[in-house]
């Protein structure tokens, strides 16, 4: 016989409103293996849960059922008050009476008691079985993978660095920077932006900590948190082979063991010669905004790319290709309406008596002393700002004409510029579906990076141990690049905190002489834990994989494969109970 | 080879110069055009309401007749282009409201019949290359915009003739022909359409810049496939005074075409237009053998 103790929960009305939990206690307490059976008005607060504590000790109980809310809410809870107690966690078991009895059955309270004595009963059951166990010890490799050495990726390797963790950044191009090495300052203070990246870079390349691969990608990855193997293909770079032509050498292939991941893959700009409307195919003085950027980085005045002239009249044009389902991406780029105001005042420097006109939906300029930036833009630099979109831009002469209207006038206006510049929208750095699909991680119908939840887990992704960082997750400016660059570090170095990591043993086991090694279970598991033991040919189960979610179980013809607390005979007995 | 072709209302009627140089050149180059059998309006506009099949049932009930005729079927007025081609799309869509139409109809329209304008035709099946081929009268030296309008082209995704914002197939007919082809800004800006009948004086103004900026480009022509574009652009600069705009005549291709193809004037279908054009042809003009 057992000696198992059940703590029934009023969870104030919320169950006691509706079952009669002094007849559950009741009835329990009838069963053989129950030695003791309370209800306190809220068992998981202090008092309950010593409650729980002084009975365990009282009684030498073996086993705790605690009737109350759903396993999701409470079970850790617990869990850890009966192991503070000094017995097993794995002893204790939640008997859902609230969210699948009192809060679903409010209008009937006879059946609702009834429901709750037969589903406790059968939680006392399955404790009577439960084995002692222990949690799972994984090894755990304190060593980072970085893909991407934009100043997001440079952020969160530099961030794990000085934490004293070793990094590998992992650059496609032949530098690091990213995009952020083509612009020529950034917005709201104009703080040229090469040197804030030079600082930045030079930090990256010095730190004992990180090691840079450039010209590389990465090409696979095996393995779960923790304990992630990826290969790396680097081209050869000039300094390789001075004689020997580039092409001829092999590329080098590294492999690293890993514990964790961040993806900073970065972005590139929309098309501009998709936009047929507004020349950006082909109209030599219309350009995007990253073009604009590299004529400002120059440092000269600027001028017509077809003839050379100073470009007197600068038409900006907002959303080029953004919000815009029929010629471009849906989304709203974010950064346009900040870069543009940038722009737009650079450009006043350089040519004092043009005039800059910037077409815009509405200004979107949410952030600290953003809008306070745009409007110097309109006050300060005499930026001339028109609400409403541009239809079309066509070649007149050696001028380019910009036909638009403004909304708050409501006329049409049409502008003969010497220069365009399109406002295009960011999409994800070219193959990085592909990535997504070499990591398992999933991305949106863009190609950005899908984060595990869009308000609270911004930085992960559902993969365990593989962290987002900056536009590779969708279009952001620096300074959010970087904060989410630091959250995703900061995710790592907790992941880093401890020296091995734990795991739930509530995983599949395999009874080897059961096992007929057909391999159901392998082509099952949704997470790719099983597989046939070359030598021994029975299936086996990697435990830092198996989710536990039982697939395996249901596919075995011999039942050989089993989870731990919840085996086929447990099960029965519990359904013995209910019938 | 035979093609189903339906004329429509207006070329029958307004534009039947249209339908006249259009069955030319197209015998004349060996894709000749058979009428679909009782035919009636397509319905002129394309049913934004989509959950009013009765409106449908008119373009429905012609490709009917062009599924019997061998389901292919070709227009030359880009308006009943645009209502059909829009129809066939949205019936494959759609097959409950296919069904609930042929509730109405005398046989069932079984849905898959090819929609096409003659210069798609032209473009895709007998190709430039071959209509240039059969040029015997090379338009050198004329300067033509060509004006495509709204309803040829858009909606893109649905019509998928060619891209609305940098169209090439009108340039293309008319570079083949041997024409000076001009690109100018209002070449698919609208025309004010169906405006001509409650509000005359919008399609007017429209004009007034479409022509004017032709004109500024140094086009001696507007060339178009649309009827209603062509009677927006040409009927006003006879009929309205005060206007501003030196005379400019309004064509369709397939009028350029029978001149350059050498064809009989009785056939160019010139005699309606507001503006004469057939001064312009003077150098062109086939000599009799």
């Amino acid at each position: 016989m057992s000696r198992i103790g059940v703590f029934v929960c009023h969870c104030g009305h919320n169950i006691a409103g509706t079952v009669d939990v002094k007849a559950v206690v009741e009835q329990l307490q009838r069963n053989g293996d129950v030695v003791f059976a309370i209800d306190y008005k809220y068992m998981c607060s202090d008092p309950g849960q010593q409650l729980i504590r002084e009975s365990i000790e009282k009684y030498q109980l073996d086993g705790v059922v605690v009737a109350a809310c759903s396993p999701a809410m409470h079970e850790s809870t617990f869990r850890r008050t009966v192991s503070a107690a000094g017995l097993n966690g794995f002893r204790c078991e939640s008997a859902n009476i609230r969210e699948q009895v009192s809060w679903v059955h409010q209008q009937d309270k006879e059946a609702a008691t009834q429901k709750a004595i037969e589903i406790a009963e059968s939680i006392v059951e399955k404790v009577k079985s439960n084995e002692t166990l222990e949690p799972l010890i994984l090894p755990l490799t304190h060593r980072t993978l970085v893909i991407g050495g934009g100043i997001a990726g440079m952020q969160a390797a530099l961030d794990i660095a000085e934490a004293g963790y070793p990094v590998i950044l992992v650059e496609r191009q032949d530098h690091l920077g990213g995009r952020m090495a083509e612009l020529s300052g950034s917005y709201l203070n104009f703080q040229a932006a090469p040197d804030l990246l030079e600082k930045k870079i030079q930090q990256v390349l010095n730190h004992p900590n990180i090691q840079t691969l450039l010209n590389a990608e990465v090409d696979g990855l095996s393995g779960y948190v923790g304990n992630f193997r990826v290969t790396v293909e680097q081209k050869p770079s000039a300094t390789d082979g001075a004689v020997v032509a580039l092409d001829e050498l092999e590329p080098l292939r590294f492999t690293f063991d890993v514990g964790a991941i961040v993806v900073a893959s970065g972005w590139q700009p929309y098309d501009r010669a998709r936009l047929t409307e507004y020349g950006g195919a082909d109209i030599p003085d219309v350009v995007d905004g990253l073009t604009f950027e590299k004529m400002l980085r120059s440092g000269e005045v600027i001028r017509r790319p077809s003839d050379g002239k100073i470009a007197r009249e600068v038409v900006f044009v907002q959303c080029a290709g953004s919000r815009d389902p029929e010629h471009g991406v849906s989304y709203c780029s974010k950064v346009c309406c900040m870069y543009v105001a940038k722009q737009a005042m650079l450009y006043k420097e350089r040519v004092p008596n043009g005039q800059a006109y910037v077409f815009y939906i509405d200004i979107r300029s949410a952030g600290k002393n953003y809008d306070e930036y745009v409007q110097r833009a309109m006050t300060d630099y005499g930026v001339l700002y028109l609400r409403g979109k541009v239809s079309r831009v066509f070649r007149e002469g050696d001028q380019t004409i910009v036909w638009g209207s403004d909304t708050l006038t409501g006329r049409a206006v049409e502008i003969a510029a010497d220069l365009v510049v399109l406002a295009t929208p960011m999409l994800p750095s070219h193959g990085s579906t592909e990535l997504g699909q070499l990591l398992h991680i999933s991305t949106d119908g863009y190609g950005f990076f899908n984060e595990a939840h869009p308000k609270l887990r911004p930085v992960e992704t559902l993969t365990a141990g593989i962290y987002l960082a900056g536009v590779a997750q969708g279009p952001k400016d620096i300074p959010e690049a970087v904060s989410q660059a630091s959250g995703a570090a900061a995710k790592v170095l907790q992941l880093f905190s401890k020296n091995e990591m734990t795991a739930s043993p509530l995983v599949a086991s395999v009874i080897e002489e059961y096992c007929a090694a057909c391999g159901a279970c392998v082509k099952v598991c949704p997470y790719g834990a099983r597989q046939i033991h070359p030598i021994w040919n029975y299936a086996t189960v990697n435990a830092a994989l198996c989710q536990g979610c039982g697939a395996c179980v249901v596919a075995c013809p011999n039942k050989a494969s089993q989870v731990r607390n919840w085996r086929v005979e447990q099960v029965m007995g519990m359904v013995d109970v209910l019938l | 080879m035979a093609i189903p072709y339906f004329p429509g209302c207006t070329l029958s009627t307004k534009a039947s110069g249209y339908d006249r140089s259009g069955r030319a050149v197209a015998q004349a180059l060996g894709l000749e055009f058979q009428e679909l059998p009782d035919w009636q309006c397509c319905g002129a506009t394309f049913p934004l309401s989509t959950d009013n099949a009765m409106t449908l049932i008119a373009p429905t009930r012609l490709l009917r007749q062009a599924q019997e005729a061998g389901g292919q079927m070709t227009t030359l007025c880009a308006i009943c282009f645009h209502v059909l081609r829009r129809t066939q799309n949205f019936l494959q869509e759609h097959t409950d409201v296919l069904e609930r139409i042929n509730w109405f109809t005398e046989e069932p329209y079984l849905g898959q019949v090819r929609v096409t304008h003659f210069l798609e035709l032209l473009r895709d099946q007998l190709t430039w290359e071959t209509l240039r081929a059969n040029v015997s009268q090379p338009l050198k030296g004329l300067r033509v915009a060509p004006y495509y309008g709204c309803l040829l082209l858009r909606p893109p995704a649905e019509i998928q003739l060619d891209d609305p914002d940098d169209p090439h197939i009108l340039h293309e007919c008319l570079e083949a022909l041997g024409c000076e082809v001009i690109t100018f800004p209002y070449q698919s800006e609208c025309c004010g359409s169906y405006l001509a009948v409650s509000k005359p004086t919008v399609p007017q103004q429209l004009a007034q810049d479409i022509l004017a900026s032709a004109q500024h480009h140094g086009a001696q022509a507007l060339v178009t496939a649309c009827p209603l574009c062509q009677y927006n652009l040409d009927y006003p600069q006879q009929s309205v005074r005060g206007w501003a705009i030196k005379p400019l005549p309004v064509l369709y291709f397939t009028q350029l075409m029978a001149v350059a193809l050498g064809l009989p004037e009785q056939v160019w279908g010139m005699e309606g237009h507001s503006v004469d054009p057939r001064p312009l042809f003077e150098p062109y003009r086939a000599t009799v053998a």
